[in-house]
């Protein structure tokens, strides 16, 4: 049967050319829900927000309304942020959502503004999207032209200001405290939390950072309603998702889908399968920072807690008969991640897929901490020589010891970002590493 | 040699300066200024990061420590249009090495060179996964990309040129 695809509403102006102007964004409907969320008082946006159970789109899966009753309450200044920064390898929602629709990221911004009492406001965009950039540009300038931003918001003695600031190349600037650094002008380096950004952020006031797709969410809840969104979702998780679907599929793409999806769906009934007659080998489920699926484990959901928790999916393993301690003695199975999925069908040289992985994270490490610094420096270069063929019998068994003296001990995410990944094709794919280190060892 | 920003640069950055009032200094502006000397003076040289923390009220330390963190700042001259070819994972899985490979051969250039109308880079994902390989041009994407069709392409992009300083 195919899959009922259903809801779609950030990605619900996708291929409407008219829609991105202010006009045509208007004519479709656009700032009404503005108008609504002036009238109501700042707490009751956030009630709505905590009630639909959005969850922030970025990674990490944060309760977003949680996330903003963090503000204290007796702040001078508040800022927004919103993370558009967007490079984990696999995800490709982001641009198309500020592409397609950037006022509608900008009235969700607004309302967002207005529930956080922020008054400066910035986009930090990734530098070479030099072509959404040019877009978002021009709808704030619409904006600020109409009334939509500035010191007095459609006349109800509100002040709204909007910068869109451009990053100039550097994945570590999508980690939120190393984008305010980069905000703040400074080089791109993480900071140690605490203090979160909600209490101390962005020059020193509290700070908001989401991602696009969590803002441009807020005005479908404060329209229909909190319950509502949280409807359309599954458990913890309101709303729908923009899944990216790359690698080997016959039809890639970007989608909005329910919640409650299982990979399965996604791969067959969304994007036609796998062509040629080949098989699925492995699934990322979430960008290239997550630990991967196997074949065995596609009926999933492809929700935020299911990722975590559902029994279906192999603990990640530090070596065979070791489970991964995520901390708390917790399991590490998978994550929702970024919404990047990445398909490997059964022809994929998983060594070189992972080395090609260690190779990002080696290039991205911003060189703070030791055990990142160094530690993705090695793994790119064992893994290297691994998939090149040149690789050791310990080779296996040093990759894995090093990632995990990596995961738990950096000042970022970074370093679990490739560790994690590193640990859980190990656990999954560990006979094609061997086989890679036995070929050399028989030639 | 002194450097001076062109009226429209000194336009921006005068505005910019007004949009972070709150942090009480100039430095937020410094990535959009050093984007701005990067298109008058085509790279940022000594002078350049000079004129820019001159500007901004900011040690040379200080710009020379952002302008070396960020990989679209070069110290040093490129080609009028820049060509990232994505090779990360989605890319890889589609033929992007392959696609690479083909820039370098109808360009005569390795990946990291330049010549006068083109730069070459390898790049980290382009966010345009679902359209692997792909490559990124300015404001133009090149998606879904063919490595038999590279040098048609080229000639494309000599005809109708996108380079990065068309929208800073
Ligand atoms: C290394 C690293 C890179 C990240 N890159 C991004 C990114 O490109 N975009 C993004 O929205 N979040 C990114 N995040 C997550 C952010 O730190 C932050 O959690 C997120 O922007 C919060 O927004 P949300 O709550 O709406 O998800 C990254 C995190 C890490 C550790
Ligand atoms: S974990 Fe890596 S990227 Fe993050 S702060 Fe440390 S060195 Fe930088
Ligand atoms: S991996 Fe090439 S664009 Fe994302």
């Amino acid at each position: 049967m195919p899959t009922e695809i259903g809801t779609k509403l950030v990605s619900k102006r996708f291929g409407n050319e008219a829609a991105k102007t202010l006009a045509g964004y208007e004519a479709d409907g656009g700032y009404q829900t503005l108008r609504k969320a002036l009238a109501m008082r700042p707490e009751d946006i956030t009630a709505e927000v905590k009630a639909s159970n959005l969850r922030g789109r970025g990674g990490a899966g944060f309760a977003t309304g949680v996330k903003w009753g963090f503000v204290p309450k007796d702040a001078k200044q508040v800022h927004l942020v919103c993370n558009a920064d967007e490079s984990e390898p696999g995800t490709c929602k982001d641009r198309e959502l500020m592409f397609w629709d950037p006022h509608l990221l900008i009235e969700g911004m607004i309302i967002a503004a207005h529930a956080l009492r922020a008054v400066h406001n910035y986009i930090y965009i990734r530098g070479e999207m030099m072509r959404e950039y040019a877009v978002l540009q021009k709808a704030v300038d619409e904006a600020y032209a109409r009334g939509y931003l500035g010191k007095n918001v459609l006349g109800q003695n509100i002040e709204v200001n909007l910068t869109v600031h451009r990053g100039a190349g550097a994945y570590i600037c999508g980690e939120e405290t190393a984008l305010l650094n980069s905000l703040e002008g400074q080089r791109g380096q993480p900071r140690l939390k605490p203090p979160f950004p909600a209490v101390k952020g962005l020059f020193g006031n509290p700070t908001i950072v989401n991602n696009v797709e969590t803002l441009m969410n807020v005005p479908f809840i404060v329209d229909k309603g909190g319950a509502w969104f949280n409807g359309l979702g599954m458990g913890r998780s309101g709303g729908t998702r923009m899944v990216c679907v790359s690698g080997h599929v016959a039809k890639p793409g970007v989608f909005e889908l329910p919640m409650g999806i299982t990979f399965r769906q996604i791969i067959d009934d969304v994007c036609g399968g796998v062509p040629g007659g080949r098989r699925v080998k492995a699934v990322i489920p979430g960008g290239v920072s997550m630990p991967p699926l196997d074949i065995d484990e596609l009926d999933v959901p492809c929700e935020f807690d299911a990722l975590q928790t559902d029994e279906r999916i192999k603990p990640v393993m530090v070596r065979p008969g070791e489970p991964f301690n995520l901390g708390g003695g917790k399991q590490l199975r998978t994550m929702a991640g970024s919404g990047g999925i990445v398909v490997l069908d059964d022809t994929t040289d998983i060594p070189k897929a992972v080395w090609r992985i260690m190779k990002f994270f080696a290039h991205e490490s911003c060189g703070q901490c030791t055990p990142c610094r160094e530690g993705t420096g090695w793994l790119e270069k064992v893994s290297r020589r691994v998939a090149e063929g040149r690789g050791k019998p310990d080779d296996v068994e040093l990759l894995a010891s090093i990632a995990h003296g990596i995961a738990g001990n950096t000042i970022c995410a970074l370093g679990d970002a490739a560790a994690w990944p590193m640990l859980g094709f190990l656990t999954k794919f560990r006979s094609d590493f061997e086989a890679a280190v036995r070929q050399v060892k028989a030639a | 040699m002194s450097l001076e920003f062109s009226a429209d640069a000194t336009r921006k950055i005068g505005a910019l300066c007004e949009r972070y009032v709150v942090s009480g200094t100039k430095k937020p502006v410094v990535l959009a200024a050093l984007h701005l000397a990067q298109k008058e003076f085509g790279a940022l040289t000594d002078d350049a990061l000079r004129l820019v923390a001159a500007t901004l009220d900011l040690p040379y330390a200080h710009v020379y420590g952002v302008a070396t963190f960020y990989t679209m700042f070069r110290r040093t001259p490129g080609g009028t249009q820049t060509i990232r070819v994505c090779t990360n994972i989605s890319c890889m899985l589609r033929g992007g090495y392959e696609v690479l490979g083909a820039f370098e051969t109808q360009l005569g250039l390795k990946k990291g060179e330049s010549n006068k109308d083109f730069t070459l880079v390898e790049e980290e994902c382009i966010a345009a996964c679902a359209n692997a390989p792909c490559a990124i041009v300015g404001t133009k994407y090149l998606l879904d990309i063919v490595p038999s069709k590279v040098g048609s392409i080229i000639e494309e992009l000599k005809r109708d040129p996108h380079p990065e300083s068309e929208v800073v």
